[in-house]
């Protein structure tokens, strides 16, 4: 599903990935884990096409079609969802206006017409429900006065919306309380299926007792140094990351 | 985003621009007294109005324009304008619609006014002006059973000189400023109100300006009265054909509410800004001031501007009467390379009153707009109190807004908050917008849609509308 070959990355001439390699296949749950400052959520944003990043060498290839000849909203409506470390507040403009929007746009592309008033609220009162959402928080501004994990739960209302085929979801489990990442683990293990992948990238292993992820990679200083199954996520929680780059330089 | 990509999007041609040919009937340029006796006797005026209106002028020849608006533009020849210019046989005036010229219709259709159909569906009471001359009133009889008067500024000085005469020039006195004396010499038409006491005004009223006929400067005067307890709903409108010569706006609209009296004046402006360059655009100068001259009145001034080369315009409240409140939320538009300079005033001199300031401004393109008020609290408004908003929002890095507020508190007892941000188009906003899949010319309209919101819900109804989809005409083309 997702490709990723030798990719380097440069913001404002400083070197951020260096030749980092990936593969996503469909069915399939990874997740990324590394230090701070290595790379985790300029990945992401690269493959969703974010302003500001040059890449200086390499591919992705999403669903085998080259993603840096697509648009940002191309790619999203092509099926691809990155979820936001700091999700952007956007006054004046509903939830649920934006909601609508989105996935009229993603229908639209799919050559289908706009979803009717009436499925269209059914729908989203059912995954907010999900994701124990009031409903009064489709009539609020985008994230706007939200608290950290209310955004959180929000990025997964509209996972759950637009149905990705690859959802990339950075940090989703940070400013959560414990019961909060219950909800957010359980919606996105409800995307889980034959056709669909998820990328998660997180600190902790504790998200990863809730969503058990099929591949764990380590991504230090922009590149992947090392990938095993979810057992290596126990192991970097424990030992952090140190043995991983001595390993590494060896 | 590369600010090449913005600068190649902020390009955006006018919708509404063509011109209607209508043969007027125009003074040759120049201005001296016989240009007002002409204006005058073409009205069929009193002498008292011939008089009044000399009285300005003489005031204008010894002022001098404004020059401390933050605006640049060339020196304006006031002898190169006609002063006058009207439909050719104002006489003949059409009684109907069937009767108004189809081309004149065709014109209203092209602006997305099909006036019969809008008109009865909104039930709205559409008064429009055509150059300088009113050419068709419509819902006159409704409003004439509410005992409400609505019609030009020449009728009413004409039908209703009383009471023309008793509120004329009594909130922006003829010596003013600079531009409201030009307006109060020559002014051709506009609009009257008069809404007796107790009477809510059965509908919305509206008139849509348009300025035609090529270098003619359009003097509009608007003058609303609102009796004890009367309310009345004001919307103005305007849109005017693409011209090669920038056109001067001097309009003068003046406010008065009697006690526990309620204006809510909103205004709609679509302006010709001019090409890329600038050229060609609409000179707006515009006096706006309402006096809530009884104990609890109300004004409310809500203005969307969107176009003009340039414009100047400080919607004002004098709040004189106790308890009496002033409203002002405005949301301007600029792009290419207009010019604007607009805020309002606050002036509190009653005890007890209150104003709110909502202030929203938008620059895209290499346009420079700034936002300038004034609350002014006097010695005897005891507990008085302001609270003022005034927020920027910039696309695209070449363009400016600077806010300048003003405050002169004459009153240990009130109490003036004021709040302000100024902000880019975060590229993040639309960065999350576009990764959900919304293209990027409609998240530019979402969320600067979602700025205004504030002061499009003050809008009537049908209005916030039309608002939202001017707003997306604007800017089409200033992302995307
Ligand atoms: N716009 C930018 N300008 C300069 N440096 C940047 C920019 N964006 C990212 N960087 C730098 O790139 C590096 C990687 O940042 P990134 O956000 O991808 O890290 P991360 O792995 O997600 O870290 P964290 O775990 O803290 O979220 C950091 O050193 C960061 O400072
Ligand atoms: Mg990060």
């Amino acid at each position: 599903m997702l490709e990723v070959k030798d990719l380097h990355v440069t913001v404002e001439d400083k070197a951020i990935l260096n030749g980092l390699n990936l593969t996503i296949n469909a069915g399939e749950v990874h997740a990324i884990m590394g230090p701070n400052g290595a790379g985790k959520s300029t990945l992401s944003a690269v493959i969703a096409g974010k302003d500001g990043y040059e890449v200086t060498q390499g591919t992705i290839l999403f669903e085998g079609q080259d993603i840096f000849e697509m648009e940002i909203e191309e790619r999203a409506r092509a099926g691809l969802l990155l979820g936001f470390q700091y999700p952007i507040e956007i006054p004046g403009v509903k939830n649920i206006y934006l909601l609508k929007a989105a996935l009229n746009a993603q229908r639209a592309a799919r050559g289908e017409g706009e979803i009717p008033a009436p499925e269209f609220m059914k729908l989203v009162r059912e995954k907010s429900a999900e994701m124990k959402m009031d409903p009064s928080f489709l009539q609020r501004a985008v994230n706007e006065g939200f608290s950290g994990g209310e955004k959180k739960r929000n990025e997964i209302l509209q996972m759950l919306v637009l149905q990705p085929k690859l959802a990339m979801l950075d940090e989703i489990d940070s400013g959560l309380d414990i019961d909060a990442m219950k909800v957010v683990a359980s919606g996105v293990n409800s995307l889980r299926s034959a056709d669909r992948a998820i990328l998660l990238v997180t600190h902790y292993q504790r998200l990863l007792n809730h969503i058990e992820p099929d591949r764990v990679h380590v991504l230090v200083d922009g590149r992947i140094v090392k990938s095993g199954d979810k057992e290596l996520a126990l192991e970097l929680e424990a030992r952090g990351y140190d043995w991983v780059l001595e390993e590494s330089a060896a | 985003m590369a600010s090449e990509e913005m600068e190649q999007l902020v390009r955006r041609e006018y919708k509404q621009g063509f011109v209607t040919d209508i043969e007027s009937d125009t003074v040759p340029p120049g201005l001296d007294e016989s240009t007002i006796a002409f204006i005058s006797q073409k009205k069929g005026e009193p002498q008292w109005m011939l008089e009044w209106r000399l009285e300005a002028y003489h005031q204008w020849l010894k002022m001098t324009p404004p020059s401390w608006a933050h605006l640049e533009y060339p020196p304006i020849d006031y002898q190169a304008i006609s002063y006058f210019s009207a439909p050719k046989k104002p006489e003949d005036r059409p009684q109907s619609l069937d009767e108004v010229d189809p081309k004149l219709l065709e014109t209203y259709e092209k602006l997305g006014i099909p006036l019969h159909e809008r008109a009865a569906l909104a039930g709205v009471a559409v008064d429009a002006v055509f150059d300088s001359v009113s050419v068709t009133t419509t819902f006159k009889e409704k409003l004439h059973e509410a005992g409400v008067i609505f019609c030009s500024i020449s009728e009413a000085i004409r039908e209703y000189p009383e009471l023309v005469r008793q509120y004329l020039g009594t909130v922006v006195p003829q010596a003013d400023n600079y531009f409201a004396a030009l307006n109060s010499a020559v002014f051709t038409d506009g609009s009257f109100v008069y809404v007796p006491e107790g009477v809510k005004c059965p509908m919305e009223l509206s008139t849509y300006f348009r300025i035609n006929a090529a270098n003619t400067g359009q003097f509009e005067r608007t003058l609303i009265v609102c009796d004890k307890q009367a309310q009345v709903s004001y919307l103005e409108g305007c849109t005017a054909p693409m011209r090669d010569e920038n056109q001067l706006h001097a309009a003068v609209v003046e406010l008065v509410a009697l006690e526990d009296a309620y204006i809510k004046y909103s205004t709609v402006q679509n302006w010709y800004p001019g090409d890329e360059d600038g050229k060609g655009g609409i000179y707006n100068f515009v006096t706006k001031r309402g006096d809530c001259r009884g104990d609890r009145s109300r004004i409310s001034w809500t203005q969307v501007e969107t176009g003009s080369a340039i414009t100047w315009k400080y919607p004002s409240c004098m709040l004189r009467g106790k308890e009496s409140i002033g409203e002002f939320y405005s949301v301007a538009v600029t792009n290419g390379r207009q010019q604007a300079d607009t805020g309002t005033k606050m002036i509190h001199i009653g005890e007890g009153t209150r104003s709110t300031i909502v202030a929203k401004g938008i620059a895209a393109g290499r346009s420079d707009q700034s936002y300038r008020g004034l609350v002014k609290i006097g010695p005897r408004a005891k507990g008085a109190r302001n609270y003022t908003q005034c927020d920027s929002l910039l696309i695209g890095d070449q363009c400016g807004a600077h806010t300048f507020p003003y405050q002169e508190i004459g009153n240990s007892t009130a109490t003036v908050e004021h709040e302000a941000t100024t902000s880019k188009i975060a590229d993040d906003q639309l960065f999350y917008c576009r990764a959900r899949g919304i293209d990027e010319e409609d998240a530019v309209s979402m969320i600067v849609n979602g700025f205004c919101k504030d002061v499009f819900q003050e809008l009537p109804m049908e209005f916030a509308v039309e608002a939202e989809a001017l707003l997306n005409v604007t800017l089409e083309g200033s992302v995307g």
